[in-house]
C-alpha cells in the first residue's frame, strides 16, 4: 500500500477506481442537491463521503479515510437523518420561487465557479507528485501523532475547546424549559368539553376488510374519507392511502365472480385475471 | 492516470455542492451541500499532501474534520429551534432573528 501512495503516477487500478468510483460520487453529490426529499438527498451524500473515504485510502491518508466513515458517514449523517426526522416532516421544499429567476442564476453561477476553478486547475504546474512514501515510512497514524502533538499541539488544544463549547451550545439551543405545568388528562377533557368540539376521542383509522393499517382514512357514511383518523404526521407526509373508492370496486368484482361462475363454467380460468388486476388497484 | 484528477474531482464536487447552497431551500438540505464543499476541500487537502509528501495537509483535513463535527452539532440545534419556533425548515422564512 505504502508503494501505491508513493507511486508518483497512479496505476491503473487506481485509475480505474478513480473513474468508476468518482462517477458514482458525482452522481451521489448531484443527488444530494436534485433529489426532492431530504432523507435521499441525505442518503446520496452519505455515498459520496465513503467514496471520499475510499479516496483517502488510495491516497494514502489511512487515518483520515477511516475517520471519514465514522465521523462523517456514521456520526454527522446519522445526526441529519435525526434531524430530518425532527423537523423534515413538513419540511417539503416548497418549488415556488420566491425571487424570480433564482434557480437560473445559482446554476449559472455554479457553472462559472466550476469553469473557474477547473480552468485554475489546469493552469498550474501540478505534474511532480512525490507521494507519501517517505512521510508514511513510520506508519501514517504514527506521522499525523507526531505532527499533532508537536507542531499542531496548541490547535488541537483549541480544537477540544471548541468541541465542548459546541456540545454545550447545542444543548442550550436545544433545550426547552417547561415554563407551565403539563396539563393532566382532566383538564384537557375539561377544555374539550368548554370548546365544544371533538367531545368524543378522535375517530380511529378505517379498518377495511384485508387493511388493518393507521394509514387508511375511515369512511364516512357517504364513503369520503375522513382526515380526522388518520395522524397528522402521515397527513402532513401525504401518506393517506385512500380506499374510498374500493367498496364499490370490490363489489363489481365479487358481482363478476358470481356471474362467471354462475353462468359460464368452462370460462373460469379466465375468471382470476380480472380479479389479480383488482389487487393491482388496491395496492 | 495523473493523480491531479482528484483535484479536478473536488472541484467538481465543491461547485456542485455551492450552487446546492444557492438553489435548495430547505435548510438542512443547505446544510448538507456546505458539507459537501467542505468533504471537497479535505480531498483537496489530501491530495496535495500526497503532492508534497508531507502530512501537513491531511493534519489540516484531520482539523477540518473536527470543526465540521462541531458545525454540524450547533447548525443543527439552531435548525431544530427555528423549526420549533416557525414550524418551517426553510430558509426563507427565517428572515428575522426573533419571531
Amino acid at each position: 500500500m505504502s508503494a501505491l501512495a508513493a507511486a508518483n503516477a497512479a496505476s491503473t487500478g487506481e485509475a480505474v477506481q478513480f473513474w468508476v468510483l468518482g462517477t458514482i460520487a458525482v452522481i451521489g453529490a448531484l443527488g444530494t442537491i436534485l433529489l426532492k426529499k431530504a432523507v435521499h438527498s441525505a442518503l446520496s451524500l452519505a455515498a459520496t463521503m465513503i467514496i471520499l473515504a475510499v479516496f483517502y485510502l488510495a491516497n494514502g491518508a489511512y487515518f483520515l479515510g477511516v475517520v471519514q466513515i465514522i465521523v462523517y458517514t456514521g456520526a454527522i449523517m446519522m445526526l441529519f437523518l435525526f434531524v430530518v426526522m425532527l423537523v423534515g416532516v413538513t419540511a417539503a421544499d416548497s418549488l415556488k420561487e420566491t425571487i424570480k429567476g433564482q434557480r437560473w442564476l445559482a446554476v449559472a453561477c455554479g457553472l462559472g465557479f466550476g469553469i473557474l476553478l477547473v480552468s485554475g486547475l489546469g493552469r498550474a504546474s501540478l505534474d511532480t507528485f512525490e507521494g507519501l512514501g517517505t512521510a508514511n515510512a513510520g506508519g501514517n497514524v504514527e506521522g499525523l501523532a507526531a505532527l499533532i502533538f508537536t507542531t499542531y499541539v496548541f490547535a488541537f488544544e483549541i480544537t477540544g475547546a471548541l468541541l465542548i463549547t459546541a456540545t454545550v451550545g447545542a444543548m442550550v439551543l436545544t433545550h426547552r424549559e417547561r415554563i407551565e405545568r403539563a396539563r393532566t388528562q382532566r383538564e384537557l377533557s375539561e377544555q374539550r368539553v368548554r370548546e365544544g368540539k371533538h367531545l368524543p376521542p378522535l375517530p380511529a383509522p378505517g379498518v377495511y376488510a384485508r387493511h388493518n393499517a393507521v394509514d387508511i382514512a375511515g369512511l364516512l357514511p357517504d364513503g369520503t374519507p375522513s382526515e380526522l383518523t388518520v395522524s397528522q404526521t402521515l397527513r402532513a407526509r401525504g401518506q393517506v392511502r385512500d380506499v374510498s373508492r374500493q367498496a364499490l370496486e370490490d363489489l363489481k368484482a365479487l358481482e363478476q365472480r358470481a356471474e362467471e361462475r354462475l353462468g359460464r363454467g368452462p370460462s373460469e380460468p379466465q375468471a382470476s385475471r380480472p380479479q389479480g388486476r383488482k389487487e393491482e388497484n388496491a395496492q | 492516470m495523473n493523480p491531479v484528477n482528484y483535484l479536478y474531482l473536488a472541484a467538481l464536487l465543491f461547485t456542485i455542492g455551492a450552487a446546492g447552497v444557492l438553489i435548495r431551500r430547505n435548510a438542512i438540505v443547505v446544510f448538507m451541500c456546505v458539507e459537501l464543499m467542505l468533504n471537497a476541500c479535505n480531498l483537496t487537502l489530501v491530495a496535495f499532501s500526497r503532492m508534497h509528501g508531507n502530512l501537513d495537509g491531511q493534519i489540516v483535513a484531520f482539523f477540518t474534520m473536527v470543526v465540521a463535527a462541531a458545525e454540524v452539532v450547533v447548525g443543527l440545534a439552531i435548525i431544530v429551534s427555528l423549526f420549533r419556533s416557525r414550524h418551517s425548515a426553510s430558509v426563507d422564512d427565517a428572515s428575522l432573528m426573533k419571531l
